[in-house]
């Protein structure tokens, strides 16, 4: 199966099952990719695991990532149909105000430590996760470090003295 | 010694004191009968905190054990102790830049990482790479997987009690170190190559002692497999220890030997082929039970296919360029740099970061020493990646350790430890 033809199947069976809510998909470079609607993405996720046809059973990567408006965050999965070698990216976005997304760890057990992982740097709530903690982090941590309102400090900035510590 | 002096108590007094019969009697203490048939029985748990710092877990790994007696009751990973932050300070450097953090990843086999990161600029600018670098890249890769595999393997015997394997295999590891200084001039944290292929192609004296590893390096790993592979007293320790299941490790999102060795032949040089490996006729090993035996014997075996590639690589290594064109990424070179106009802009822009680099999204995995490495790029045409993601496999497989030890005894602990090869720097990022 090309990477088209997957593209084509994996969206007649999404748009068949669970209508609008497929908002896009395209191919980037040799990835095809489903941007889902994230009232949906749960049972979509599920869908593309259990079907017979499709099989997408193993879940390869999960991270956050944030829109460059500023206003949205999201949720990327890399998906992996071992036994047909086939791959598929899952992207669902929502407002930073409201970062809820249901979690995954009902699906597969090693979401949990990837969205711990997410939580941890993008402040996304994933319901009904089993222990949403900050994993890599210390705990005391009150920002989520990887949005872009946190910028890592700029080496040419000169409103800081030199005079106590130097550089 | 004042009160006494007030009080006056005389050596009589004392003696009264002391042999009078309290007042207070003493409960007699009544210990029920034992009857076995209608035992209750009232277990207690003691709390053992195996780590951070702790040496037989090689590494920053803190769990805490809820223990009966010997045998681990539960188990709580905590990580994230030598976090440095990587994805974030990926966003601030040029792309070029990145591929020192990658040393730092998996740093038991740093070339691997760095290669994987060329590629998955490569992907995104589209470069068209020669074979001679995929090659040479293919031979650097199974040298640093076989260092890595080396590492793993001899301290299952290290936590088992036979630190001779480590001893004698560790010369090879220094000898494939010694392959890394000549063509880069370092030896751990690499910095291999660069976007587009290599500096320069290797030198005699590399070839001469790749040529001379792979006609020794046999009978030291033939040492090595003597020592251990049907050692009764390693068998009788690592059979049946920390085995998964299959399922489990799917479900887990395991990769690499781990996954192989409970029976899936997952393998990403097979299943996506990069850097020309689909030219190369290597096995790739499983095991059945998912236990510490099968996981070692899988890296041993894939040491022999990796020197199996190499010989291959060696013998076809085709002629050419060992870099890709593409001039406003790979640095000119620095005659032309002084002569040349054109390339004295390219260089600066590539030392500047300024190179342009096109909008888009990659995602690129290799097979590491531990599993599939992945990163997922995105660009928006800015200096730095908008966003880099790390797929790192220990992070992901770590996460089945509590499951997978418990019920068992604490050295059985221990040595899943180290036969899942978890590095601590691609764990924390």
């Amino acid at each position: 199966m090309t990477k088209e033809e997957l593209l084509n199947s994996v969206n007649q069976k999404l748009t068949e099952h669970f209508h609008g809510s497929l908002e896009h998909s395209e191919m980037l470079y040799d990835f095809p990719v489903f941007t889902i609607n994230k009232e949906k993405i749960h049972e979509v996720l599920s869908f593309l695991k259990n079907d017979s046809d499709l099989n997408f059973h193993f879940l390869t990567d999960l991270c956050g990532f944030q829109t460059e408006d500023e206003k949205h965050l999201g949720v990327i999965y890399h998906l992996h149909n071992l036994p047909k070698n086939l791959r598929i990216r899952v992207k669902t976005f929502f407002p930073m105000t409201h970062p809820e997304i249901p979690t995954a760890t009902n699906i597969w057990k090693a979401a949990n430590w990837m969205e711990r992982e997410t939580y941890d740097f993008y402040g996304v709530k994933f319901k009904g996760h089993p222990n949403l903690k900050r994993i890599l982090n210390v705990d005391e941590m009150d920002i989520y470090p990887l949005r872009k309102e946190y910028p890592l400090e700029d080496q040419t900035r000169d409103d800081k003295s030199d005079k106590m510590f130097g550089r | 010694m004042a009160k006494k002096q007030n009080k006056n108590i005389t050596a009589e007094e004392v003696v009264a004191e002391t042999t009078a019969p309290k007042t207070k009697k003493k409960e007699k203490l009544v210990t029920p009968a034992f009857d076995p048939e209608n035992m209750v029985e009232e277990k207690e748990f003691s709390t053992l905190n195996l780590g951070p710092t702790h040496p037989a877990t090689h590494g920053i790994f803190q769990n805490v054990l809820q223990m009966d007696g010997e045998i681990i009751h539960d188990a709580v990973s905590t990580i994230g102790y030598i976090h440095r932050a990587f994805e974030k300070l990926a966003e601030r450097r040029p792309f070029y830049q990145i591929t020192t953090i990658t040393d730092r990843l998996n740093y038991c086999s740093s070339p691997i990482n760095n290669f994987g990161w060329h590629m998955t600029v490569e992907k995104l600018i589209k470069a068209e790479m020669p074979k001679r670098a995929e090659y040479m890249r293919v031979i650097i890769m199974e040298l640093s997987r076989i260092a890595d595999h080396l590492i793993c393997n001899s301290v299952i015997g290290v936590d088992t009690g036979a630190m001779t394997g480590f001893l004698y295999i560790f010369q090879w590891r220094e000898k494939i170190y010694d392959i890394f200084e000549s063509i880069c001039g370092a030896r751990l944290t690499t910095n291999i190559g660069r976007i587009g292929g290599f500096d320069k192609d290797f030198s005699p004296r590399t070839w001469e002692l790749i040529r001379n590893f792979i006609k020794e390096y046999p009978k030291g790993l033939k040492e090595f497999a003597n020592l251990l592979e049907r050692n009764k007293i390693f068998m009788d320790r690592t059979v049946n220890c920390g085995p998964i299941s299959a399922e489990l490790a799917l479900e887990y999102s395991f990769t690499g030997p781990n996954l192989r060795a409970a029976g899936v032949d997952y393998d990403v040089r097979v299943m996506n082929p990069y850097s020309s490996y689909q030219d190369f006729d290597f096995i790739v090993p499983i095991g059945t039970a998912g236990d510490t035996y099968d996981r070692f014997m899988v890296r041993q075996e894939e040491m022999w296919q990796s020197l199996r590639i190499i010989e291959q690589a060696l013998k076809n290594m085709p002629d050419g360029p060992t870099h890709a064109n593409i001039p406003s990424f790979y640095l000119p070179p620095k005659e032309e740099v002084y002569n040349n106009m054109e390339a004295l802009i390219y260089h600066f822009k590539i030392v500047m970061g300024e190179s342009e680099v096109p909008k888009g999204e990659v995602y690129h995995c290799v097979e590491g020493g531990n599993g599939e490495l992945g990163f997922y790029l995105v660009s928006d045409g800015g200096r730095t990646p908008y966003r880099l993601h790390f797929r790192r496999p220990c992070f992901i497989y770590y996460q089945a350790y509590p499951e997978m030890i418990k019920g068992r005894m604490l050295s059985d602990a221990i040595i899943t430890m180290s036969s899942m090869n978890v590095i601590a720097g691609e764990l924390d990022a």
